[in-house]
């Protein structure tokens, strides 16, 4: 199973070489990991995807727990929650092309923010798998370099992870 | 306030903490440290002679005392040269700060001359580690390290100071702080009183019960609150290697140690319980063989101060987070307060069971090695050295069969005194954690036994011991081959002993005790055995190398059947399977 951990911990050099080590040590992989300041500059806000089972996924949170550096977790896809990722993607579009990228932009919601006469450079929001319908509408053929940010989340509703 | 360098503030927060002892090995990096040691009275430095010796000596004087062991080295080699030893007490949960020197922050990450990246290197091996920024955080970055390193599941943490950081020019104000506030670090206390009524209604409930106890009894000081509930229970109980002492090896209920060279009841009596009630013991692949053979009736209850050690490899039934003191004293009050009893008829049937396999195969109702050539056999040599220290001595070990037969025959009656390398399983241990007790318990008996491989891992701490007057006892059951490598290569790969012998290449190890300052015994025939080990105990201030030739052809057992054998499965002889 797919799944969000979203992590608070002390913004302290090395704590995030801590976090990426215990997934290589132990074995686990990481499909993808976003980390900032939050607020609170003391505190980084950390987003990372991985996949395993319930078993694999109690050892993750366990082991993330067990870092000094960690101050609070959760496991975002226990409950309902937002999900988002930034694609920016460099786009032939000449000619005919140019209405043709610019209909599936507006389809998906997204952005063109930087134009030459040959290409657009587009940005979309949204889940992993909207992003990923996006790429597929586009074809491969115009595609020239393609940048993701890595899903960050947030739980709906009232619930907050904070100290 | 007072204004001190930071190499004072650091020997000064050591003191205030209340070190006493540090080993360690001097460098560039560490110059201003030592000399901050030079220039104090309250803390004893141990100079060893190579800085893995300073890890296990740390680490062997811990784990006797139960208080922090604490080293220091110097940046680059040394820090490198401590790894084996942090990764050593990583594995075993043991309480350790490493302080190593680090080249000057503003030459960080220049290459510069014995410049390692030592919070990079220790990082999979330490609880936590710390690289220093300036000088004013050292009390509190100290404060933090014995905190961390001691309590919940103990473990090593690095503090990486580098040169600049220790200036004596440059001084501060000291203060060491009274209280720690960490909000991201708390660890487990007191376990779920719900999950433990529901343990104790099971415990008593049991038929087969087995009580598996393992290191984290002996490192959170749950022998006593054990061996109570164990004999109101009547219940047998069985230790891990490193949990050895936990439980009285004397007593009738002790079923000796269990897993791979566990004894023939331990392993049978787990296979068939109904209940297992699990200690500060983590389930290692080394007890469990095949996991999904583990125990196949039992439910489990597993108490652990580190819920990553719940339901890692075999899942418990019912979990409990907290230390075995605060937990077993619950449990001992709820029994106390109880209606119900275990069943009687059952444990006696149990019991009856037990008996019969004991009788059958156990290692301590007959000998199970020959007892009749003219060879000496490693087992009678630790029964031999059982006897003449009272079973009270300090026991350090290195690894290989020399350790399983130490840990098999030498039966512990107290917590601490059985000091060995049992998760990273590391030869060179014994001699220096044998130093570090010696320090802690200069009045006691301290053996090490070791093989004649293993010894020469860190022969160079013969040196510390000179110069300390340590007066160990070293016995080296010689079976002039690496005899754990050698076994499975006659178990597994037909007798092709590739690189376990060394071809007449040994040395004569009472010619090189004597070089460094020690005595030295070589004992070959069987007949003087007994003369010459109790000669060589009755000598209590000299080291004393006693090297003794064993059966080489002999291997340890009971052995578990691996792969894919259940706990049951073991060869009990060369030619004995169960
Ligand atoms: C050659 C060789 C052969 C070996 N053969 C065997 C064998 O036959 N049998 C065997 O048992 N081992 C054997 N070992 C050792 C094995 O590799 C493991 O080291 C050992 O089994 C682990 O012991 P343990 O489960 O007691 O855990 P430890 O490593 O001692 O861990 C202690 C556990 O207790 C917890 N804990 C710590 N403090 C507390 C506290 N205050 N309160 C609650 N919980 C706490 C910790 O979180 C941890 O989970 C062998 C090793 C070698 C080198
Ligand atoms: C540092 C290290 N290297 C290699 C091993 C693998 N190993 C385990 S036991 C053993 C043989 C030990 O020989 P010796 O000390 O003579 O003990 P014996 O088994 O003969 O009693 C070896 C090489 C190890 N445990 N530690
Ligand atoms: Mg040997």
């Amino acid at each position: 199973m797919r799944r969000i951990i979203s992590v608070l911990m002390e913004n302290e050099p090395g704590a995030l070489s801590r976090v990426v080590g215990l997934f290589s040590q132990r074995g686990y992989n990481i499909e993808s990991l976003t980390v900032a300041p939050t607020e609170d500059a003391t505190l980084s806000r950390l987003t990372m995807v991985t996949i395993g089972d319930d078993h694999k996924i109690e050892q993750v949170t366990k082991n993330l727990n067990k870092l000094i550096d960690v101050v609070k977790l959760v496991d975002l896809t226990e409950g309902s929650h937002i999900e988002r990722e930034l694609l920016l993607v460099k786009v032939r579009a000449s000619g005919a092309q140019r209405d043709e990228v610019k209909r599936s932009v507006d389809i998906f919601r997204g952005q063109i923010v930087d134009v030459t006469s040959n290409m657009y450079t587009v940005q979309v929001a949204g889940t992993g798998e909207k992003l990923d319908a996006f790429l597929q509408a586009l074809g491969e053929h115009t595609i020239m370099e393609v940048v993701r940010s890595g899903v960050s989340g947030i739980a709906r509703g009232e619930k907050v992870l904070s100290v | 306030m007072e204004l001190l360098s930071g190499g004072d503030m650091l020997v000064r927060a050591l003191q205030d903490e209340g070190v006493d002892l540090i080993f360690g090995y001097p460098g560039g990096s560490a110059l201003h440290i030592y000399d901050a040691i030079f220039r104090q009275k309250g803390i004893k430095h141990v100079l060893v002679r190579h800085e893995q010796g300073a890890t296990h000596a740390a680490d062997g004087y811990s784990r006797s005392t139960g208080k922090v062991g604490v080293v220091l080295v110097t940046s680059g080699p040394g820090a490198t040269n401590a790894i084996t030893g942090i990764a050593t007490a990583y594995m075993d949960s043991i309480p350790m700060v490493v302080i190593s020197g680090q080249v000057p922050s503003d030459k960080i990450g220049e290459d510069a001359f014995q410049e390692t990246d030592m919070v990079g290197c220790s990082r999979p091996i330490v609880k936590h580690s710390f690289l220093v920024k300036n000088a004013e955080e050292i009390p509190e970055v100290v404060k933090k390290a014995f905190y961390i390193a001691s309590t919940g599941r103990p473990g090593p943490v690095v503090i990486d100071i580098p040169k600049d950081v220790t200036n004596p020019a440059d001084r501060f104000p000291y203060r060491y702080p009274e209280k720690l506030r960490m909000r991201s670090y708390t660890p487990a206390g007191k376990g779920h009183s719900g999950q433990i009524r529901k343990a104790i209604a099971l415990l008593l409930s049991a038929k087969r019960p087995v009580i598996y106890a393992g290191g984290g009894v002996v490192q959170g000081e749950g022998a006593g609150l054990l061996t109570e509930l164990a004999k109101r229970l009547n219940y047998p109980v069985t230790n891990t290697l490193m949990g050895l002492g936990a439980y009285p090896g004397s007593d009738k209920r002790f079923l000796g140690m269990l897993g791979m060279h566990g004894t023939f009841e331990a392993n049978t009596a787990m296979h068939h319980a109904d209940v297992i009630l699990a200690v500060g013991a983590r389930f290692d692949d080394r007890v469990t063989n095949t996991p999904n053979k583990f125990c196949p009736g039992a439910k489990i209850i597993h108490i652990d101060v580190d819920p990553a050690s719940i339901s890692k490899t075999i899942v418990a039934d019912i979990p409990i987070v907290g230390t075995v003191q605060s937990v077993l004293s619950e449990m001992l009050e709820m029994l106390k307060s109880s209606e119900e009893q275990p069943d009687q008829s059952a444990i006696v049937d149990w019991w009856r069971q037990i008996d019969d396999w004991r009788e059958r195969h156990g290692i301590y109702t007959a000998p199970r090695y020959r007892t009749d050539g003219a060879m000496i056999m490693p087992q009678e040599v630790i029964r031999a050295v059982y006897d003449i220290t009272e079973g009270d001595a300090f026991v350090t070990s290195d690894v290989g069969q020399h350790q399983m037969f130490a840990a098999q025959y030498y039966l512990f009656d107290k917590p601490r005194r059985w000091i060995n390398s049992g998760g990273l399983g590391t030869m060179g241990f014994g001699l220096p954690a044998a130093l570090g007790v010696k320090i802690a318990h200069p009045d006691k008996d301290v053996v090490c036994v070791t093989g004649e491989g293993s010894i020469q891992m860190c022969i160079q701490e013969l040196s510390t011991a000179t110069q300390y007057h340590l007066p160990v006892k070293i016995l080296c059951l010689n079976n002039q081959a690496l005899g754990m490598v050698k076994q499975w290569q006659e178990m597994q790969y037909e007798g092709r002993l590739s690189n376990s012998v060394y071809e007449e290449s040994l040395p004569d190890f009472v010619k090189l005790a004597e070089a460094y300052g020690h005595l030295g015994v070589k004992i070959e025939r069987r007949e003087e055995l007994h003369d010459k080990l109790h000669e060589a105990f009755a000598i209590k201030d000299r080291t004393v190398f006693i090297d003794v030739y064993v059966d080489p052809s002999e291997h340890v057992y009971p052995m578990q059947v691996m792969p894919n054998g259940s706990m049951r499965d073991m060869w009990l002889s060369k030619t004995e399977r169960t």
